[in-house]
């Protein structure tokens, strides 16, 4: 699945740095209804998290309130160059990853 | 006994003397719906929300309730022994009063996060953080929303 994931390539150690993430989902709430009055079951992204060098540094609850296509940006601390890997869960068996990678002089 | 109508009326014209002093004075300044208590209360349990330290940028008002813009922070050191446990953010007219948690740690840097949300109405939007102290603080914005979200038929 299509996410488009920002961080710098490079960083000064003990930099704090932004990290932007946007995933492609349609967060289907579960609470609209078709024209013809059928409830659209709900199929939303329920978790996110990332981790750096395999450490979490970043996890996030979603619910139905959150817009289409995920957007979340955070921060942490640019501690040794490496790797950031992302994950999102949700509704039936959803399950898309990224990674993005980082150096920190 | 069937009531007639002259019984009806002057009951219904006692409940609305008797009812509406308490109502005005017993209304807490800031009331919010049980659902939206509820939701607080099962991340908070029976500590005390402190107002403060939270800061939410939210529009005021919103053309389009589909996807609103909200940053969430907290002024905090974060250092391993202060810093920002977690923050949850809640609605009070949705379908669903939960809009996100978001958790971080000594790590993070900065007690930050940016999102994009649906209001289904003109409502309150409620930030709360757990501190590492396990103290909890909140900040409550009211954003005015022209097109709702969330429910509306699908095409």
């Amino acid at each position: 699945m299509a996410a488009l994931i920002n961080v710098p390539s490079k960083a000064k150690r003990g930099e704090i740095i932004e990290i932007r993430t946007l995933t492609s989902h349609i967060m289907e709430t579960g609470f609209r209804h078709t024209a013809d009055g059928k409830l659209v079951p709900r199929n939303i992204i329920t978790s996110f998290a990332c981790r750096y060098n395999g450490t979490e540094i970043f996890r996030a609850d979603l619910f139905p309130a959150i817009a289409a296509n995920p957007y979340l940006s955070f921060f942490t601390v640019a501690k040794e160059s490496g790797k950031f890997e992302f994950e999102w869960i949700g509704d039936n068996g959803y399950s898309s990853t990224a990674s993005a990678s980082i150096t920190v002089e | 006994m069937p009531t007639t109508r002259r019984q009806f009326l002057s009951l219904a014209g006692g409940v609305t003397v008797a009812g509406t002093i308490p109502i005005v004075t017993l209304r807490p300044l800031e009331a919010t719906p049980a659902m939206l208590n509820t939701a607080i209360r099962n991340i908070v349990g029976e500590a005390q929300i402190h107002t403060g330290r939270v800061k939410l940028d939210i529009p005021p008002l919103v053309e389009n309730g589909n996807t609103v813009p909200m940053t969430v922070s907290v002024a905090s050191p974060m250092t391993a022994d202060d810093h920002v446990k977690s923050i949850h953010v809640f609605n009070e007219k949705n379908p669903q009063p939960n809009i996100g948690n978001f958790y971080f740690g000594p790590a993070s840097g900065r007690a930050q996060v940016s999102t994009r949300i649906r209001l289904a109405d003109t409502q309150k939007v409620v930030a709360i953080a757990r501190l590492s102290d396990d103290t909890f603080w909140q900040i409550a914005a009211e954003i005015v929303v022209t097109l709702a979200a969330c429910t509306e038929e699908m095409n």
